[in-house]
């Protein structure tokens, strides 16, 4: 898992630039489905065929980022976010392009650093004017953040947690499944732009077309000093979803994800986020209703590039995974 | 089978539970309330209910779809401290405001009855009353003790307003919920219409789920039935005092049938000919944003659903004593009974090309 | 002349008939089929040999605008909002009032019976009310309805060398540009299926149910957008500046172009000399938004003519920019027929 993890991690995938990470994930999980293929917005979806009914696990590829707006004449880059980012987290950060190219924040003068806004900040790669600026970045170029992954003990600090842990989960999963027959097809889908809009999943779960989804992402807790009220802590097992912005989990899915885990002995949280979306959403509005549930990974300073999961959380996420897909779903939910 | 009266209809669906996304009990009392009234009866993977009263005549028949919400605002368990009080979140908008010193219901393993706590002002310290109390410093009581409340209560247990309805004067009536168990009330009473009529339509009326959250049931149940006719039944701000005339329609006047971007004007215009024919007073209720009510997700389902809007006027909307004149709702019921047995081929082939 | 026609129609979200007459009138005659749907969308095809790919083209007809609420006894109109408007930009302005065209003015309460600080704070909808004339209740009654929609009375004038002054250029300017490429004589040996949308300003509700319907292989939205290269803007947060070409988007709230599509606008448009520019906020959604995510992802774009002020009573584009936008796309679709799609 901590190889898998760090490998993810650290891979280039901002909202909009999925590729790097894509391909990645299209290595791992080649060989352990029968089929993989990319849709129109970039959704990476591998097929278990078999019988049983369609299920839909979806975990979001795509990590937050910027996108560059305008380069002045100085070679300084200006930029717009890609999704939830602070202005305050940038300060001191760097980030990374494709190419390879990489910048650090700037932030204009400012009488009171409560004013500081992303439309005040820029990006220095070194350039020495527009010219050399314009040969490594382009406006439109969309960048991510640049860290690599601690590991201490079963804590893991890295970027991108978000939702590399949920990646992870999936890839884990599969690798588990393969080679067993279980009563239900799988369709894992490693979504794109979660982070605009959960964008990905709504086109790709329209096409998949299932009977039963369930997505894997990450979570925040309560566990931390002065932290706002949220009964979810660290290391004390993946969560099961009951409600966030854009779904409440039908009781029976959420019953049903309870009983499995509590019948294979694997620990678990109910997790209400208050704030914040997954692609449970759009899954379980896709035609005419999907059941749907999520587990998530439960993983402190969320959106930042110092995000800090268990991985304990991620084995026990595996194991719930591996017990709900190995259950006769249309009996269960259906 | 006989029929209860509208009163008692609605009397018994707002008296049950039903927080968005828990709208289960709810659906069983409805679909029980309107026994005898239908063709057939399903829910659907989202919890809506869809009850079907087939028209007469030669196929195809024109179909229907009528929506109202079932769900209702109320809270859910976020945490159970040690001392046993319950940290909550909302469920749909709630003034704040409202809550201390309400009786709500906690739905554990058994309903526990619980009140919201309220500091004394005697403890306040200067200037707190100035301020609204805020949502972190909000707890449900039930009396127990921290372990005893873990045995009955968990995370995403859901909370309702423990109000029971409320006969006002003449035809007024108050409780938690008639936002929009009263559009319930106007399915009851057009189906009852429909009894003893003949219509050419397939009538699909639904009891949608997760409206307040973001008209989550109406999205997929029309996606599902496909009409070739929607229309949303809804709640519309009530005359009340401290609101603007501007931004309300009259108690007692008749259902508000809207006019806007979400609402074919076609059909606007045959529910405002109806009930001029028939006498049934009605109010035009301008609507300028589509969003707020299941005829938003209705209109833009699939291709596209030719969709109208009625309202009925409520006072204190999202409280636990929401308002309205039953007057009304009957007035809602019967104007859509008669509009749907005039509805033929031509007229909703004439809603695609305008 | 059209942008005069176009721009002068009356068209807020919900009450575009007016829009979709004067469009129909002009592109039916070139198309093949021209329909309408349950939300008013204008649809019109102009099928090429080929039958395939199916390229869709939109462009909104309707306009921010405001819609009578209530009839005061005096007569006097109580309105609200139809999508974004600064209640800022209202007072004091002559408006239209419902399709009959009804003259009013936006009033308020006079300066001199303000408080001090009054001034100080904008008016908001509860203080402002429209003045038709009438007499009383009854007469208004007899004039409007509630409901009625509610449009700027700007003229439409061509001002300095090649710019123009006008109510609605979002997006009566795309309407125009869409309408263009359908009238022209060319026909590709593909399917074009021209959108005239109903509903963008109250969240691209018309293109989502057209794109749902037509299921094409790739769309471009044509738009009216924001330019503040203005006193008191920085030059980055300019967007876009008028004259300098249509302005192409990699990404806005609504949605993520498809690299590969904007690759080949630029590529086309570099090869024919046609000066573009790239949209330099990520700020506003367009139908775009809507129709890429219909049924499994549509690869989708935006093509831009940058609108001084919109979304207040007149606006300012520049014709260069327009005749330039109808330029690339008709070398874009050229491309297609030559190249295939990009992707």
């Amino acid at each position: 898992m901590k190889d898998l993890l760090k490998n993810l991690v650290e891979a280039f995938g901002p909202a909009g630039n999925e590729g790097p990470i894509r391909e990645i994930l299209r290595t791992e999980v080649e060989g352990l489905v029968d089929e993989v293929k990319v849709d129109a917005l970039g959704n990476l979806i591998a097929i278990r065929k078999g019988s049983g009914p369609r299920v839909m696990i979806a975990a979001h590829m795509d990590e937050i980022g910027v996108i560059v707006t305008h380069i002045d004449e100085k070679g300084f880059l200006r930029f717009s976010n890609i999704g939830g980012i602070s202005p305050f987290m940038l300060i001191g950060q760097r980030v990374v392009f494709a190419n390879g190219t990489v910048g650090a924040f700037g932030a204009e003068k400012l009488d009171d650093i409560k004013d500081l806004k992303l439309n005040k900040m820029f990006i220095d790669i070194g350039a020495k004017d527009e010219k050399s600026a314009k040969e490594k970045v382009t406006i439109g170029d969309i960048g991510a953040f640049y860290r690599q992954a601690n590991f201490q003990g079963d804590r893991v600090i890295a970027k991108s947690l978000d939702n590399r842990a949920g990646c992870a989960v999936l890839v884990k999963t599969l690798k588990e499944l393969a080679g067993r027959e279980i009563p239900n097809q799988v369709y894992a889908v490693f979504t794109v732009q979660e982070e605009l809009g959960l964008r990905g999943a709504k086109t790709a779960a329209y096409g998949v077309n299932p009977d039963v989804g369930f997505a894997v992402d990450v979570t925040g807790t309560g566990d931390t000093p002065e932290a706002p009220t949220m009964a979810v802590k660290l290391g004390e097992g993946p969560t099961i979803k009951v409600k966030d912005s854009v779904v409440l989990t039908h009781p029976r899915v959420r019953q049903f994800m309870m009983e499995v885990a509590k019948n294979k002995g694997i620990p678990y949280q109910l997790e209400i986020l208050e704030r914040g979306g997954t692609d449970t959403g759009p899954i379980h509005l896709t035609r005419e209703g999907v059941p749907s549930g999520a587990i998530s990974v439960p993983t402190r300073y969320i959106h930042t590039p110092s995000e800090m999961a268990d991985i304990n959380d991620m084995e026990n996420a595996v194991k719930l995974f591996v017990a709900i897909l190995e259950a006769k779903l249309d009996e269960a939910i259906l | 089978m006989a029929t209860v009266g509208l009163a008692e209809f609605l009397g018994n669906i707002i008296s049950e539970a039903g927080v968005s996304g828990h709208e289960d009990k709810v659906a069983a009392v409805v679909q029980k309330g309107m026994s005898g009234l239908f063709d057939e009866a399903r829910t659907d993977a989202l919890g809506n209910l869809i009850v079907l009263k087939r028209g007469i005549g030669r196929a195809p028949h024109p179909r229907v779809m009528l929506a109202a919400h079932m769900d209702e605002i109320g809270l859910m368990v976020t945490k159970i401290e040690d001392q046993g009080c319950l940290r909550v979140t909302q469920i749909g908008g709630i003034d704040r405001r409202i809550l201390p010193g309400l009786e709500v219901i906690v739905h554990g393993r058994k309903k526990l009855p619980g009140v919201v706590g309220a500091k004394p002002p005697h403890v306040q310290e200067r200037g707190e009353r100035e301020k609204s109390v805020k949502w972190e410093d909000l707890y449900v009581d039930i009396g127990l003790a921290g372990d005893e409340a873990r045995e009955l209560v968990q995370i995403g247990d859901t909370i309702t307003f423990a109000q029971t309805p409320i006969k006002l004067q003449g035809q007024f009536m108050a409780g938690k919920t008639m936002d929009d168990r009263a559009g319930v009330g106007v399915l009851y009473e057009c189906l009852r219409a429909l009894k003893t009529m003949r219509h050419h339509a397939d009538v699909y009326c639904v009891a949608t789920v997760q409206e307040e959250v973001g008209v989550r049931g109406a999205t997929t149940s029309t996606y599902g039935i496909v009409p070739d006719v929607g229309i949303a039944i809804d709640v519309g701000f009530g005359d009340q005092a401290s609101v603007p005339e501007y931004q309300s329609i009259s108690m007692d006047k008749g259902p508000g049938i809207s006019i806007g971007p979400a609402v074919h004007p076609a059909i606007h215009e045959r529910l405002k000919s109806v009930a001029g024919e028939l006498e049934i007073s009605v109010q035009v209720d301008p609507s300028p944003h589509p969003g707020g009510t299941d005829a938003f997700a209705i209109q833009i389902a699939r291709a596209g659903i030719p969709t109208a809007l009625i309202s009925i006027p409520l006072r204190y909307m999202h409280t636990a004593v929401e308002t309205v004149c039953l007057t009304d709702i009957e007035r809602a019921g019967r104007l859509l009974a008669e509009f749907i047995v005039r509805i033929d081929k031509k007229f909703v082939e004439g809603l695609k090309c305008f | 002349m059209l942008l005069k026609t176009l721009t002068e129609a009356f068209g807020v979200s919900g009450q575009e008939q007016e829009v979709a007459g004067i469009l129909r009138e002009h592109v039916s005659p070139h198309c093949d089929k021209v329909e309408t749907d349950a939300l008013r969308n204008v649809i019109a095809i102009k099928s090429g040999s080929k039958g395939s790919p199916k390229v869709m083209l939109t462009a909104h007809m309707d306009e921010i605008g405001l819609m009578v609420m209530y009839i005061e006894k005096s007569g006097t109109l109580r309105f609200k909002s139809i999508g974004g408007v600064d209640p800022r930009v209202l007072v004091s302005k002559s408006v239209y009032v419902g399709r009959n065209r009804i003259p009013g003015v936006i009033g308020a309460k006079p300066i001199h019976l303000q408080k001090r600080e009054e001034a100080d704070k904008p008016f908001d909808l509860d203080g402002l009310f429209i003045d038709i004339g009438a007499k009383d209740k009854d007469e208004a009654e007899r004039l409007v309805n509630l409901g009625d929609g509610i449009i700027f009375a700007t003229k439409y004038e061509d001002i300095g060398n090649t710019r123009a002054k006008a109510k609605a250029f979002d997006d009566r300017i795309g309407c125009a540009v869409l309408a263009r490429l359908l009238m022209m004589e060319k026909r590709w040996d593909f399917t074009i299926q021209g959108v005239f949308t109903a509903q963008e300003e109250v969240g691209g509700r018309g293109a989502q149910v057209a794109s749902y319907a037509l299921e094409p292989d790739i769309a471009i939205a044509f738009e009216g957008t924001t330019a503040s290269d203005v006193p008191g803007s920085k030059e980055h947060l300019y967007s876009t500046s008028l004259g300098k070409g249509p302005a192409l988007t990699h990404a806005d709230a609504s949605f993520v172009a498809d690299p590969r599509l904007v690759r080949r606008l630029m590529e086309v448009a570099e090869a024919k000399g046609i000066p573009y520019q790239m949209r330099e906020l990520t700020t506003g959604g367009t139908d775009a938004g809507r129709i890429h995510l219909s049924r499994e992802g549509i690869p989708a774009g935006l093509v831009s003519v940058p609108t001084r002020y919109i979304h207040s009573p007149v606006s300012i584009i520049d014709k260069n920019d327009f005749e330039n936008a109808i330029k690339l796309m008709a070398a874009f679709l050229d491309s297609i027929e030559e190249r295939g799609l990009p992707f």
